[in-house]
């Protein structure tokens, strides 16, 4: 049963945004929209038995992802979560790829030997996502940690979710980081649910961007499902980053569309409580920022033809051969 | 040639490495300016500064994990984890992260790291800082686990490992960082999966690692007075696993007793015993014996712990009950 205190209401979402310009907010969009409808198209492939496993959509949260790798470059680095579809693809990944990989093909960008749950892209520097919830955290402090040995001027964005900062290393990295100025945004996406468990019921302080503060790092909530507001913090964080001024931590505020894997239906979460954040729908808030029916509609188009020819791709691709495999398999 | 302590010989790798390559660096608790509690990184942080030999909290599943991701972006780190009790602390890390990246991300990324720990009973330290988990880590497809008896070895294997792009775990012995031996002041290395034969025997194998090979050498110098020729196959490295000299040993002496400190059930030795028996049956004249600390853990009173180690008496006692 939740406490009533003021530390559990969660802390006030800054309100957005300075205008920014048109080109990114279509190149935003275009992840956004592409995420939604891969992931829509993906649990449909899920209940026809193409995709097995375990698998997280990240419907409704696609701003975050868009929104955050928007404001990085291709050399920057990202660690991914479970729900990690979103970020792939908003790092840069092709969807013929990310399709093929999920449905465990051959042609996938791990062979057919990660899944959804442990998908990669190494040509964008997407270090992948991790199965372990929380898993992801530190290897992103180190990520940023081997990029102060390198020398060079990259950043890292890791993506994790209120579930996750109620383990250890969230902590301990968010304090590691601190402590030898590494370059890591760290970002907090609230759905406020791990699993079914509301973070209500399991922070005893809901203002999680309160603890950047506590371990000497900057804190800031932030939109979640207003893109333009995430590119906008994770740029000002990124350049921190860069100036050698060390980690942020950007709570982002959101919720998922539907229950914790496509599986689950979410009967925990409260009908109202969902509508009222449908009605702020990542989508329906960009639109609004950009204002131009006929680039989007174009936009859109070119998205649904490249899902199709992802999902062809995919149906299309081999599966990896067995011989092959267990002829590869060393004492190791 | 030097002759150095095991200590120094581990010391003058990590010299010769961060020397060579700009990549490699380390991190581990009190492992800067204090050389770390068995002096093994002692001088690094005068020479190569805070940016490359970090002081780190006591976060141990971050800090590891940090390793994994600083491998992940092309470097070289060397983790240092006191007391491989204390990898309890970050077998996410290991087992989940490390061990398994390479794989599952079919071959995009590797994991270029080494964790160095230091394991073992003898010095009376009790029940968190005396097991050897080495199993722990042999269990796990994807890690290389090495574990050297000699200078000579702890310089050349640690060398390899750092050269090497899979997450090894290295485990030192405390009571092997006092013991002294030639160690070339050159750039060699001791490759990884290679056994070596610590002494030569006709009438029976022992295969052994790490500190139990000394004692090994103990038991087959005092059986050679009574004409028992004794063979001791230092295995180095756990994985890779060097089977062909274990089975080549024992083609040619018919017996074979594997020797180690950690405790019987659940071992290194039982898996080695039965890869012995499913590949080398012809060749065995009896089933091939075990002999392995007691299941227990280490007490700390100093009569009790020696109790549950095997001594040099007790291969003694194990060869003749099969020769």
């Amino acid at each position: 049963m939740a406490k009533k205190s003021s530390a559990r209401k969660g802390t006030k979402v800054q309100s957005a945004s300075p205008p920014v310009d048109e080109a990114i907010m279509l190149q935003i969009y275009r992840n956004v929209y592409a995420t939604r409808q891969f992931e829509l198209k993906s649990a449909e492939l899920y209940r026809v038995g193409l995709i097995r496993g375990y698998m997280h959509p990240y419907l409704g949260e696609e701003a975050i992802a868009a929104g955050a790798c928007a404001a990085i470059g291709e050399d920057d680095y990202i660690v991914s979560t479970h729900r990690g579809h979103g970020h792939c693809i908003s790092k840069g990944a092709e969807l013929k790829l990310m399709m093929a990989e999920i449905m465990g093909k051959a042609t996938g960008y791990c062979g057919g030997l990660g899944g959804s749950m442990h998908i990669s892209s190494k040509k964008d520097n997407n270090l992948g996502a991790n199965g372990i919830v929380g898993g992801g955290i530190p290897i992103a402090a180190g990520a940023g940690m081997g990029i102060k040995i390198k020398g060079t001027a990259q950043v890292v964005v890791s993506f994790f979710s209120d579930g996750a900062s109620n383990n250890g290393v969230f902590a301990e990295s968010l304090n590691l980081a601190a402590v030898f100025n590494l370059p890591v945004i760290f970002m907090l996406e609230n759905n406020h649910y791990a699993v079914a468990t509301r973070i209500e019921c399991s922070a005893g302080n809901c203002n999680l961007a309160e603890i950047g503060p506590a371990f000497g790092t900057p804190g800031i909530c932030v939109d979640g499902n207003d893109a333009v507001a995430v590119y906008l913090e994770t740029k000002k964080a990124a350049k921190r980053a860069r100036n050698g001024e060390g980690p942020t931590l950007i709570e982002a505020k959101t919720y998922r569309h539907g229950g914790h894997h496509v599986s689950d239906p979410g009967l925990y979460m409260p009908p109202n409580e969902l509508e009222a954040w449908k009605a702020r729908d990542p989508i329906i808030v960009l639109r609004n920022h950009i204002n131009n029916d006929k680039k989007i509609k174009a936009l859109e188009k070119r998205v649904d033809q490249e899902i199709d020819v992802a999902i062809e791709f995919g149906k299309d691709s081999p599966n990896p051969s067995v011989e092959n495999f267990v002829a590869g398999l060393t004492d190791r | 040639m030097a002759e150095l302590m095991y200590r120094e010989a581990l010391n003058l790798a990590l010299f010769e490495e961060m020397r060579r390559d700009p990549l490699v660096f380390t991190m581990g608790e009190g492992i800067a300016e204090r050389g770390g509690s068995y002096k093994v990184t002692e001088g690094l942080f005068k020479e190569f500064g805070p940016g490359r030999v970090l002081d780190t909290p006591i976060s141990e599943a971050s800090f590891c994990g940090c390793g994994v991701g600083a491998a992940l972006v092309g470097t070289r780190p060397v983790v240092e984890i006191l007391f491989v009790d204390f990898t309890g602390l970050i077998m996410d890390q290991i087992i989940n992260q490390a061990a398994k990246y390479e794989f599952m991300s079919g071959g995009q990324g590797k994991v270029p790291m080494v964790l160095r720990t230091q394991g073992g009973a003898g010095n009376g330290l009790a029940g968190q800082h005396s097991q050897s988990l080495e199993a722990l880590f042999y269990h796990i497809p994807g890690l290389k686990v090495v574990m050297p008896s000699t200078p000579y070895d702890a310089k050349g294997l640690l060398k390899a490992s750092i050269r090497d792009d899979d997450p090894t775990i290295f485990i030192e012995h405390k009571l092997l960082y006092m013991t002294h031996g030639e160690v070339p002041e050159d750039d060699y290395i001791v490759p990884l999966g290679q056994a070596e034969i610590k002494r030569f025997g006709d009438d029976i194998t022992l295969v052994t690692y790490s500190y139990m090979t000394l004692k090994c050498l103990e038991a087959a110098e005092a059986l050679a007075n009574e004409g028992i020729s004794v063979e001791v196959v230092d295995l180095r490295t756990l994985t890779p696993l060097d089977k062909e000299t274990i089975l080549e040993s024992v083609e040619k002496t018919g017996r074979a007793i594997v020797v180690h400190e950690a405790v019987k059930r659940g071992g290194v030795g039982g898996d080695i015993a039965s890869m012995i028996m499913e590949e080398a049956y012809d060749d065995l004249d009896g089933p091939v014996k075990r002999i392995c600390g007691k299941n227990t853990t280490i007490p700390y009173n100093l009569d009790l712990e020696k109790a549950c180690l095997p001594s040099v008496e007790d291969i003694i006692v194990g060869i003749l009950e099969m020769v």
